[in-house]
């Protein structure tokens, strides 16, 4: 097989396993790996912000966390269509992201890294408060089945909901996949190594930046609702610091740029902590400082660039 | 004729120290034009003005018949500025082609598309060949930037500068650090240019200055010490005291000078 | 002294005493940021470290000020050598940007908050204050925690201490010189590489300090590390990176803001904390009184 097929069929036997998952395991690894995928499609968002976009972002968790809101309250109060919630979220988190991004993608590397972490403290501490909406610290709980089409019936296997949470991650990552590819990919590349050059090209910097700010606040939140589907509980902790240096945690294992990656060291972030965590005497968050430490020494482009491939023009 | 670019008593302080005081100059279209003077004259100072990355003190900034003293400098870029950057400055994470993709795709105006993979912007990727043709890096399209020669990285940020059809190419110091042969490469590249690019070139190398200039202005301790043709210039007292003190200047003005 | 104020003394005093702690963290945070633009994440870490040094050593209920003395010093020493143990960690990243080092720090600081999990559980664990500091003391008729006063008096020995070292030392005039311009103190023949080191021990020394300090005020927990760090970012924004009067002047006013607001208006005080350090960054990316004109 050509090298140039490779990856193809690599990815194309990937998604083979995957939709097999639910015919081969029990259902709690069911729900694990659906906890996967959602927190895989907030790292790849995440990926194309910061990777692709050079934009480092320590506060992903406030899109991931209003996408869980929402999705929960709109499945508490208003309908249980799951697609609807996922929308709903998306449109969430891209607002969120819109009304601050606004401000934020004016600076520049460690102080936007700071400004985002602000950001994502702010919405931690509203939705610590705000009891009315959010339930406060106890969280919304008793978030009911998601159905998969208006009248549907609720959705009570693991399996089935993993072929929906599934379905809801490719088509996300897809579409964010597409952005990578696309011109604008390549403009913020060029946003993302040399910006002042990218002036003097003719570039507003600022658009390409607020732009995929916003889209990656979108994938968080859906994200978000993708997660609250699964755990049917959502509370602050989801909105939470640690949220957000688990999402990083994973682009940098994965590879900063390369999205696969990203949804790769998602994997490992959520296996280590949830399946590998009690078998090292509940040490995971340990391993996960470790690996993280080393992947940033000794992996500069994470399990991406592993493969030494020379960057292949995007044209 | 309306010159193509026109400054009036441009000037730049920084507290007490003035690093550009009242320049005034005037660039006709189709000129090649060059910036020379001893280091700290202002050179730089006087090109940051013009395309945008400084704001002036004082002063007034006309190009192409219109004001643009208070446009930004992305505004002056789509005016039709290009320049180079004295320290090669590409995206190194990019290949060759990409480099000059960057450019051809904000010119189409195609930047924030988002849908299209973007190779499959057929006039995008022509126009960058094209351009990398004509600085001879062709063979290298799909190169990593950060793999090129150091002359190879000089051709590509001319080709990439070029690769928007600017009015006014703002050239910083090209030939830095390049070796007598690829100096005189580049020295026919821009020659080569045609009437279309007027050319404005910060330059030491007073033997690629006088092979290409049509007019040359002296800048020293940010004032314009010397305005003229290449002869003018050549002949004028105040530069060579300027530049070497008192002592006879023909060496430095004579035409094998090295 | 008008009623509003003497109604709410003890809360400002609490507010000073809060203030101090922050500053113990926002110092090193900012010299290390200023002088080697690295974000040091791990820092909420260790000073949790000096918190837990306090519990080991003195959080047995009868804990005198010898005590208090030996967390202390074991602090000074923990901290030397994880500052320098960090400062070696990250300069091999420094080609490879702020960017890579910041995260760096961050796995260090899961790795710690980890390690101090293992070690101590998951319970907040109070250490009570040394026996001749337990009660309080009453002054124009209010009653004032002992602790608390202790904890102003002795930061203010340790702002003033600090102040002078970097303002009226030679090592601090190098420190404040390498803060403006690296390049140029390298020409000069100075090892930078060993003041940094020595800044980043000295900076982390400072916080597991003021671990073992605010160990009977704030406790020690899981999860108070990311609280402290993130507090100590908020400071160092308003006060400017790199500077020691502005982290005084930052984590007074962020004290006074958390203690005030706590009390007074619980639903907004957060709000106004990371609001106030959102609007600072944004219109001032240096700080209130940071170093104008870097590029970061």
């Amino acid at each position: 097989m050509s090298t140039a097929r490779r990856p193809r069929a690599v990815a194309g036997g990937a998604l083979v396993v995957l939709a097999l998952v639910p015919l081969l395991v029990s259902a709690n690894v069911a729900d694990m790996l659906t906890r996967v995928l959602a927190f895989a499609l907030l790292a790849v968002g995440l990926d194309l912000l910061a990777g692709v976009g050079g934009l480092p972002s320590l506060g992903q968790a406030a899109p991931f966390g209003v996408g869980a809101y929402t999705a929960a309250l709109l499945g508490k109060h208003v309908t249980t269509v799951g697609p609807v919630q996922l929308v709903a979220a998306a449109a969430a988190g891209a607002g969120l992201a819109a009304a601050v991004g606004w401000l934020l993608v004016r600076s520049r590397g460690t102080y936007f890294l700071m400004l985002t972490l602000a950001v994502g403290e702010i919405v931690h501490e509203l939705a610590d408060r705000w009891e009315g909406v959010t339930g406060g610290t106890n969280g919304l709980a008793g978030v009911p089945p998601i159905t998969l089409y208006p009248g549907g019936a609720p959705v009570r296997l693991a399996g089935v909901l993993y072929w929906y949470v599934l379905a809801a991650a490719l088509a996300g990552a897809g579409a964010l996949w597409v952005v990578s590819r696309s011109a604008f990919g390549r403009t913020l590349r060029g946003v993302r190594d040399n910006e002042e050059r990218m002036r003097s090209l003719g570039y507003r910097t600022f658009l390409p930046r607020y732009a995929v700010f916003c889209i990656a606040g979108a994938a968080a939140g859906a994200a978000g609702s993708l997660w609250a589907a699964q755990a049917r509980f959502v509370s602050p902790a989801d909105l939470g610091f640690e949220v957000s240096a688990l999402a990083l945690l994973a682009v940098v294992i994965g590879g900063r740029g390369s999205l696969w990656g990203a949804a790769l060291g998602a994997a490992v972030v959520v296996l280590v902590r949830e399946a590998l965590s009690p078998q090292l005497g509940g040490r995971g968050p340990l391993v996960l400082g470790l690996v993280f430490v080393a992947a940033v020494y000794l992996l500069p482009r994470g399990f991406a660039g592993i493969r030494l491939r020379r960057p292949r023009s995007i044209a | 004729m309306t010159p193509l670019l026109e400054t009036t008593g441009l000037t730049r302080r920084y507290g007490s120290l003035v690093a550009l005081d009242g320049v005034s100059l005037s660039v006709a279209a189709g000129a090649r034009h060059a910036v020379i003077g001893p280091n700290g004259a202002g050179k730089s100072t006087l090109f940051a003005l013009v395309t945008g990355s400084l704001r002036p003190t004082a002063g007034r900034i006309r190009f192409d018949g219109e004001d643009v003293t208070g446009r930004p400098d992305h505004a002056r870029a789509r005016a039709g500025m290009g320049k180079t950057f004295q320290h090669a400055s590409l995206f190194t994470s990019l290949t060759v082609l990409d480099n000059v993709a960057l450019a051809t795709q904000r010119a189409a105006g195609l930047g924030m598309a988002m849908l299209r993979p973007a190779g499959r912007h057929a006039a995008v990727a022509e126009a960058a060949m094209r351009q990398l043709w004509l600085v001879g890096l062709a063979g290298r399209a799909a190169t990593p930037a950060a793999a090129l020669s150091h002359g190879e990285r000089r051709q590509l940020e001319v080709a990439v500068a070029l690769a928007t059809s600017p009015k006014l190419l703002l050239l910083d110091e090209p030939t830095a650090g390049m070796s007598a042969a690829d100096s005189a490469r580049f020295a026919e590249l821009v020659s080569s240019l045609g009437p279309a690019v007027t050319v404005l070139i910060i330059e030491h190398d007073l033997d690629v200055v006088f092979r290409l200039a049509t007019r040359v202005t002296v800048l020293h301790l940010g004032r314009v010490l010397a305005d003229g043709t290449p002869d003018e210039v050549r002949a004028d007292e105040t530069v060579q005291r300027a530049y070497l003190g008192d002592a006879a200047l023909d060496d430095l003005f004579t035409e094998d000078a090295r | 002294m008008p009623a509003w104020l003497s109604d709410n003394l003890v809360t400002v005093v609490d507010g000073v005493a809060f203030g101090v702690l922050l500053f113990t963290i926002a110092v090193g945070l900012s010299l290390v940021f200023g002088i080697m633009d690295v974000l040091n994440l791990a820092h909420g870490a260790l000073y949790l470290v000096g918190a837990y040094l306090a519990v080991r050593f003195a959080g047995d209920g009868q804990a005198g000020l010898g005590a208090f003395l030996v967390a202390g010093l074991a602090a000074v020493a923990v901290g030397a050598a994880a500052g320098a143990g960090l400062a070696v960690m990250t300069r091999p990243l420094a080609g490879r940007g702020h960017l890579d080092q910041a995260l760096l720090t961050l796995g260090v600081a899961l790795v710690v908050g980890d390690l101090l999990s293992a070690r101590f559980g998951n319970d907040v664990q109070s250490v009570p204050p040394p026996a001749f500091l337990a009660g309080s003391v009453g002054i124009a008729g209010h009653d004032y925690p002992s602790y608390r006063l202790a904890v102003i008096v002795a930061g203010l020995v340790l702002a003033v201490l600090v102040w002078l070292l970097v303002e009226r030392t030679r090592v601090g005039a190098l420190v404040r010189a390498t803060v403006a311009d690296a390049p140029m103190v390298r020409a000069l023949g100075v090892d930078t590489g060993r003041l940094v080191v020595a800044v980043f021990a000295f900076g982390v020394v400072l916080a597991c300090l003021g671990g073992v300090l605010g160990a009977p005020v704030l406790g020690a927990y899981p999860g108070l590390d990311e609280r402290v760090l993130i507090l100590g970012l908020v400071v160092v924004v308003l006060g400017g990176l790199g500077s020691v009067s502005g982290a005084f002047l930052g984590a007074m006013v962020v004290g006074q803001v958390e203690a005030l607001g706590v009390s007074l208006l619980p639903q907004y005080a957060s709000f106004l904390v990371f609001g106030t350090m959102a609007v600072v960054l944004l219109l001032r990316p240096t700080g209130i009184l940071g170093r104008a004109g870097r590029s970061r």
